[in-house]
């Protein structure tokens, strides 16, 4: 398969980027609920514009109402969800969301899915338990109790969990911390007694939040899948968040890049544009390469995901760490290239920069995929 | 079936049947790299059929119209070719300038009748050439050069003085940049190609760091030339000179396939990795070298279908250059003092140290990394002055 998009997905591209470039735009949607403190993080008409297109449900089967798509669609949209800044559920809502209850009974598909598709709900996600990405050790525990389940223990970084109308819980049923079996996944409604959230605004103003669950009874049906065979699944959302994270990156890469090459452009020192110093053009030009590589290494870690290839986990993580690697690069190159004004709020180029932050934190840093790298290829 | 596994199945069984054993096995020097031409010394009998085979079939040049020596396959069929070659590791049957630079020039430039007969020529590997860029004082400002080409009638009596032309004393013919119009920079240089036994013609080999000689200053003294032997018009050579460059940057880029595009941390490992700063190092040039081979497989994807910047193999010869700079780097500090042995039997006569020195080149040859920066800020980031 070349690597480049089909003409239905070029299509897709064309349509989601003008329309995000209308209704997702940084002064419409972030800076609009970042500035009336919305404890959501994120607007809900726009949520309800993306199912009206479709996009909630991307990647649900046709059966369950979806387009049953794949990650280099899910990719274009949260390119242009980069691109624009767009505070968003989508990531994991529609992607990780999705794929979870892709594993998961008729019953309870028929249960979240519907509200997702008409972009009514949304969904998160609960897998890491500390300040870094370690999905290898889960420790809040799910002990059998009558029919169902009492769940226990605490979760981190729960991108808008506070409001979400359920939360999918990786939990522990059997054996220790970090064994690799013993996990399942369950499907927490938001009105679960026990329950509690500390709601906290990121440096990118989006809401996570801290999640404590205390002697939370579940019925057995909250179960996705199998009971203690739930790594198998939980390693197929992980993937598919950290794709998307990455997509997402090289949005935000692309963006930073695009507004410091036209300040590049336009603002004159010593009598001429900065953008004829050289020693900013080669930056520059290095910038673009390292851009275009993690978009290349992008699109084949989603081509390879899509077709369910073994390759695929290790072209995640480098597709991963490369994204990251070089949307940080562009957001300081960007921040550096403005110069004084780069250090304002009223300039966009500095919300770029908490985005990356944020994201790069978001299913394991560089650092974490460049050991996975390692480790997958046997060193 | 589809067509396109039918031809991945005929491939394979064609590469099962035909590559020999021996060249299955890793490229270890420049001793094993099959360069065709009149004098060439075959290393092995292996290397010798197994460029004749795919000749015969058109495989040197899978790509190429088979009017010319190639197999005529579509961009699919020669993705589909390279990788099942890369499948059972077997070498390139035949590797020449004439296939990665003036090939593809002459394809865009050529007269109908040059095409069939040079393109041919170096399709069976019958027909080596060298590249006459550079001069003394032309390198990176190569439109300043000043070799002339004097209009003699029916020919060019062509004077000057080239340097750095690698294998200039091994190949059959060159292709030259030569002025011949002293009045015009850019419009007043012409593509001419020669054969290097013309009279008048002398190279002298310069030894480089790595301690071969693999290139020469090259030397015209009265050398007379055709005028049938001009590629493109008269005084237009700069733009087959450049589209010709585009393709030298592609193939020093090392994106088109092969060992620069492989992670190393695995294989350094297998002599034991006991300093964890460096296997985080390389854990992250894995990283790159991963994520630059898929760069290089979308650009030749899109390439071949005419999508993606004109200027784009500035971009992948300035980042596979690096990249490759950086990958003998580490293998230097993995091999620690066994890689400093010069001329040892176990290194294969200093392989890693001669190997690291002469990736320094790969940022210098064919354009240097700071001009294709410059170029990849002018053309594609269209950024002022530059
Ligand atoms: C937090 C903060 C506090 C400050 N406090 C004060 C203060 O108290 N008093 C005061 O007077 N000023 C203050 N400044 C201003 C500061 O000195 C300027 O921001 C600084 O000199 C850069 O100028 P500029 O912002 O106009 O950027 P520009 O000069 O427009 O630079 C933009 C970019 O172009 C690059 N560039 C410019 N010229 C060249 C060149 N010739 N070659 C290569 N690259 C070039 C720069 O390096 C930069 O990356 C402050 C700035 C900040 C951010
Ligand atoms: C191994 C090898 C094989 C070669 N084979 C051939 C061959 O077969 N045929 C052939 O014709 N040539 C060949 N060359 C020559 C090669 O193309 C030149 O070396 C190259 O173009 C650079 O020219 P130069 O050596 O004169 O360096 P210079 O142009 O003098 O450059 C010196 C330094 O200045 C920098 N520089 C120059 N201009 C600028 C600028 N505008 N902005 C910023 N920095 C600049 C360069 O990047 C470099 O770092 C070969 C070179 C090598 C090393």
């Amino acid at each position: 398969m070349p690597l480049y998009h089909t003409e239905d997905q070029a299509m897709l591209a064309d349509t989601v980027t003008g329309f995000m470039a209308d209704e997702g735009a940084i002064k419409q949607q972030l800076r609009h609920f970042r500035d009336m403190n919305c404890q959501d993080g994120f607007g809900h008409a726009l949520w309800k514009q993306f199912a009206e297109m479709g996009l909630t449900g991307m990647l649900a089967a046709e059966a369950d109402g979806g387009l049953a798509m794949g990650h280099v669609e899910a990719g274009i949209v949260l390119r242009e969800i980069g691109r624009n800044l767009t505070p968003s559920p989508f990531l994991t809502t529609s992607v990780m969301g999705v794929t979870a209850l892709g594993g998961a009974s008729d019953d309870l598909r028929g249960r979240w899915l519907p509200g997702v598709l008409a972009g009514d709900s949304v969904l998160a996600m609960a897998i890491d338990e500390g300040p870094k990405h370690r999905p290898e050790r889960i420790a809040c525990k799910a002990e059998k109790a009558g029919n169902g389940f009492r769940l226990q223990g605490r979760k981190a970084f729960v991108v808008q969990g506070a409001s979400a109308d359920a939360i999918i819980v990786a939990a522990r049923t059997s054996g220790s911390d970090s064994d690799v079996d013993g996990i399942t996944l369950f499907a927490v409604p938001k009105d679960a007694a026990g329950v509690s959230h500390e709601n906290l605004r990121l440096v990118d103003s989006a809401m996570a939040s801290n999640v404590t669950f205390d002697n939370v009874e579940l019925d057995g049906d909250c179960v996705i899948g199998e009971v203690d065979g739930g790594r198998a699944l939980l390693n197929k959302v992980i993937n598919a968040g950290r794709i998307g994270a990455a997509a997402e990156l090289t949005g935000v890469g692309q963006g930073a890049f695009d507004i410091t090459t036209a300040y590049l452009k336009t603002r004159k020192q010593f009598g001429q544009l900065i953008g004829e110093f050289q020693a900013l053009q080669h930056r520059a030009a290095h910038l673009y390469s390292e851009l275009e590589i993690a978009e290349a290494a992008v699109i084949k870690a989603q081509q390879l995901l899509d077709g369910g290839s073994e390759r695929a986990d290790l072209m995640v993580s480098v597709a991963k760490a490369k994204a990251a690697k070089a949307c940080n690069l562009s957001v300081r190159e960007g921040v550096q290239m403005h110069g004084g004004v780069g250090m304002t709020d009223e300039f966009d180029i500095g919300l770029y920069m908490k985005r990356d932050r944020s994201l790069a934190e978001f299913m394991g840093d560089q650092y974490y995929h460049a050991e996975r790298v390692a480790q997958l290829s046997g060193y | 079936m589809s067509d396109l596994d039918a031809f991945r199945a005929e491939i394979r069984a064609w590469l099962e049947e035909n590559c020999p054993a021996e060249m299955r096995e890793p490229v270890s020097d420049d001793g094993d790299i099959c360069w065709g031409g009149r004098n060439f010394q075959f290393k092995n009998e292996a290397q010798k059929t197994w460029m004749d085979r795919c000749a015969a079939k058109g495989y040197t040049v899978p790509d190429w119209p088979k009017p010319y020596g190639g197999a005529g396959m579509s961009p699919a069929e020669a993705k589909i070719w390279r990788e099942e070659c890369g499948r059972i590791n077997a070498r390139l049957p035949l590797s020449s300038f004439g296939i990665w630079m003036l090939g593809p020039a002459l394809l865009k430039f050529g007269t109908e009748e040059q095409k069939v007969h040079y393109l041919n020529q170096i399709a069976r590997g019958e027909i080596r050439w060298c590249q006459g860029y550079s001069e003394p004082g032309s390198g990176s400002d190569l439109v300043s050069l000043q070799t002339f080409g004097e209009d003699k009638g029916d020919h060019w009596v062509v004077n000057g003085q080239k340097i750095w032309t690698s294998y200039a004393d091994k190949a059959d013919w060159i292709f030259c940049l030569v002025r011949t119009d002293k009045t015009n920079k850019y419009q007043g240089i012409s593509f001419l190609l020669f054969d290097m036994m013309t009279p008048g013609v002398t190279t002298k080999p310069i030894k480089l760091i790595s301690g071969n000689s693999p290139f020469c200053e090259t030397f015209f003294d009265n050398v007379v030339v055709p005028k049938t032997q001009i590629v493109g018009e008269l005084n237009r050579g700069w733009d087959v000179a450049k589209y010709l460059l585009g393709h030298e940057r592609e193939m020093i880029s090392g994106a088109g396939g092969g060992d620069r595009l492989n992670a190393i941390g695995a294989v350094v490992a297998r002599n034991g990795l006991e300093d964890p700063i460096l296997r985080a190092e390389l854990a992250q040039f894995d990283v790159d070298a991963l994520a630059y081979a898929c760069m290089g497989e979308k650009f030749l994807d899109e390439a071949k279908v005419g999508r993606g910047h004109p200027a784009q193999p500035n971009m992948i010869k300035y980042v596979g250059t690096e990249l490759n700079k950086r990958r003998h780097e580490l293998l230097m500090a993995a091999g620690g003092a066994t890689a400093l042995e010069w001329d040892s039997e176990r290194t294969n006569g200093g392989s890693p140290s001669r190997s690291w020195l002469r990736t320094k080149a790969n940022s210098i040859e064919g354009g240097t990394s700071e001009v294709m920066l410059n170029v990849v800020a002018k053309r594609i980031l269209e950024l002022p002055g530059a």
